[in-house]
């Protein structure tokens, strides 16, 4: 039972870090990259406009299809390890 | 063969479509009426949501936003794209491991009480309610504008037809039309961008042709268009914003409205496994992004086209436009779309300085007054509703009349669908919430599904109701939807699942917070309930608090919802030892097959 309950407390605390760092990265690309950091970016020039207007209409939407499918991925191997799957 | 035959013929046949697919899946049980057995594969599920997700408001009016305002409102498609990370992440494979039909069911378990069930009731149906309004209001243009009929005879046909098959066909009858209605509009929508694209770059994708040449000038597609907009005394179309703050929080207040939004969730408990209900957040997204990465490119290559349209020398110019500017062309040579739309009273053109050509510039920028009086304007002489681009954008490329056919299928797909995934949220809420688990739970699993289609009929009406008589504009309405959605829905769940020290009395005092602060907020500068000239301060950027605009308050009302919530909870008792077993239970996928046939 205390393995059962320590497994199921790890598992959580590794899901737990795993949204962190994704949100991270969300964050980043949208709020960062795409807002407030766009005037850092304005030097690299993205045909005829600059990477961070391309984040705004492009590379976000792009980044936050890669984050979920990353999150699906890794979850099912989490379910897996820790023996938590259906 | 006449366009409105075509038109006619297009919308017919996609109707025809839908509605043979809600009879063929017609629902048998009531589990099968909300969740379509729980056997949906999530490449289908993610496709429906899609569909339901996509409304009139991306459909038609979000490429006239982008276009018109650029840069600047690259949020509408951050926001509604980035929600779904959250949603992904945060609510939907827990919802699923919970196993209940609907939010409130989630919501009155875990804060075990009937009091957070209910208000959880009435945010969904305020929110969805409000929103539903928009997509009669959308559905009743669509098809005003292209079966020739008045506004108001294009609202009841809406009415008609979603009442057809949200009642008779339950979500599983919805579920399947939706996967329709999401390849119709998709394939409407792009099919006109690629051709565009294909035109004016020679690059046929959209997404990629936006960033490529211009051919007629050879300079990059965007800085063409920036170009031409400065010389005309209009923003620069990538300027940045000054107000980063409120550009953060509307973003913020669209990814939470998205996460909140119950037609959304529900979607998540339609399938079979907790695996499958993330990989199904990714498919939504994919599918939402189809649309999404193409609704820039719409946008920047009509403002384009817009403009050299109404100044043909400026589109081979470059950096010497004083010349192309001062040649417009005379009204009487506008093209036969121009005099189309014109009929519509979407586009006018006013000759103020009686010269017979067509001025169009920013006169109320006054750093380009003087250049406008050297060339003897006497002020902007065009004006262009923004919500006609994505509609009148094949007559602008001269693409034929089947193309205009399938965008006006295409276009009452997006608005229907939607309505539709609101309807059954907002029936499953009265039917199953309100009646079987609070007023009379004793009902017959017959009388529950009666109860579910009358309250579906009722809202319908309801809605194509307030669709006539419309409370605002439809952004207006809209983004109240959203904030609503998103100050009072999202923390809920998102604390329920991640908080074991949350009570019932913190949720319900958070929920009614954020709900409480968002509504006075919007209120205040928009009138009390839509009402005009009941609002306290004018609605300009100079009054709002920090610059943050109401649109923006959603996300400060779930930042309130979560802090009252906490504190609350803090002060009170601890959750009874069950609930917090809940809680566990929800964070791990094992045993949610059996969760299901509780």
């Amino acid at each position: 039972m205390a393995d059962e309950k320590s497994n199921a407390a790890a598992y959580w605390s590794a899901n737990v870090r795993l949204i962190t760092g994704c949100l991270i990265v969300w964050a980043l690309v949208s709020y960062g990259f795409a807002i407030l950091l766009r005037p850092l970016l304005s030097g690299i020039p993205v045909g005829g406009t600059d990477l961070g207007f391309w984040f705004a209409q492009q590379g976000s939407i792009l980044t936050f299809i890669g984050i979920i499918f990353f999150y699906a991925w890794k979850m099912n191997k989490l379910d897996e390890k820790f023996g938590l799957g259906e | 063969m006449s366009q409105f035959a075509i038109n006619l013929l297009f919308v017919g046949a996609s109707f025809a479509l839908y509605i043979g697919i809600a009879i063929w899946a017609r629902a048998g049980s009531t589990k099968d009426f909300y969740v379509a057995g729980g056997g949906v594969h999530p490449i289908t599920n993610g496709m429906a949501t899609a569909a339901d997700w996509m409304s009139a408001a991306s459909f038609i009016s979000m490429a006239g936003l982008l276009a018109s305002g650029g840069y600047a409102n690259s949020s509408f498609l951050m926001g509604w794209t980035g929600g779904y990370v959250i949603l992904a992440l945060l609510l939907a494979p827990y919802l699923r491991k919970f196993g209940k039909f609907t939010v409130p069911d989630f919501i009155g378990d875990r804060f075990y009480s009937t009091t957070a069930r209910t208000v959880a009731v009435v945010c969904l149906i305020v929110a969805s309610v409000t929103y539903v309004i928009g997509q009669m209001t959308g559905a009743g243009v669509a098809f005003s504008r292209f079966l020739e009929v008045s506004n108001t005879a294009g609202i009841w046909i809406a009415a008609v037809i979603v009442f057809l098959y949200a009642v008779f066909g339950g979500m599983k009858g919805i579920t399947y039309t939706q996967v329709a209605q999401y390849v119709v509009l998709i394939i409407a929508y792009t099919i006109p961008a690629v051709f565009i694209a294909f035109q004016l770059t020679g690059n046929p994708i959209p997404m990629f042709g936006m960033f490529s040449t211009h051919s007629e000038s050879g300079m990059p597609l965007l800085a063409k268009l920036s170009e031409v907009l400065v010389e005309l005394g209009f923003r620069d179309y990538a300027a940045d914003v000054s107000n980063k703050l409120n550009m953060v929080l509307f973003t913020l207040s669209l990814m939470v409205g998205t996460a909140g939004l119950p037609h959304v969730i529900i979607r998540f408990f339609t399938v079979p496994r907790v695996a499958d209900a993330r990989w199904s957040a990714g498919w939504a997204l994919v599918f939402i992004a189809l649309l999404y990465l193409t609704a820039p490119a719409v946008a920047s290559m009509a403002r384009l086209n817009l403009m050299t349209t109404v100044y043909p020398e400026a589109a081979g110019q470059v950096e010497n436009y004083e010349e192309a500017m001062t040649n417009p062309i005379r009204y009487e040579d506008r093209p036969e779309w121009f005099r189309t739309w014109e009929n519509t009273g979407l586009i006018t053109f006013t000759d103020r300085n009686g010269d017979g050509m067509i001025q169009f510039y920013n006169d109320g920028n006054e750093a380009f007054a003087e250049t406008a009086a050297e060339r003897g304007w006497a002020g902007n002489e065009l004006e262009v509703n923004n919500d006609i681009l994505v509609l009148a954008n094949p007559e602008i490329a001269n693409l034929p009349p089947w193309v205009i056919g399938l965008i006006a299928a295409g276009g009452i797909a997006a608005a229907l669908s939607t309505a539709a995934g609101l309807l059954l949220a907002i029936s499953s809420a009265i039917s199953h919430d309100l009646i079987k688990k609070t007023i009379n739970p004793n009902i017959t699993e017959k009388g529950e599904m009666l109860a579910a289609r009358i309250s579906m009929a009722g809202a319908i009406l309801l809605a194509t109701y307030l669709g006539l008589n419309p409370p605002g504009f439809a952004a207006q309405v809209v983004a109240l939807a959203f904030g609503i959605a998103g100050a009072s829905i999202f923390p809920a769940l998102m604390m329920g699942i991640f908080s074991k020290r949350v009570n019932s009395k913190g949720a319900v005092t958070g929920m009614l917070a954020g709900l409480g602060a968002t509504l006075v907020y919007i209120f205040t500068y928009l009138g009390w309930f839509f009402i005009p000239g009941t609002n306290m301060l004018a609605n300009t950027p100079d009054n709002w608090i920090l610059g943050i605009s109401p649109l923006s308050f959603g996300a400060i009302g779930a930042i309130i919802n979560f802090a009252v919530a906490f504190a609350v909870s803090k002060a009170t008792e601890e959750p009874p030892q069950e609930i917090q077993d809940l809680v566990e239970s929800v964070r791990y996928p094992k045993g949610a097959g059996t969760a299901l046939d509780h």
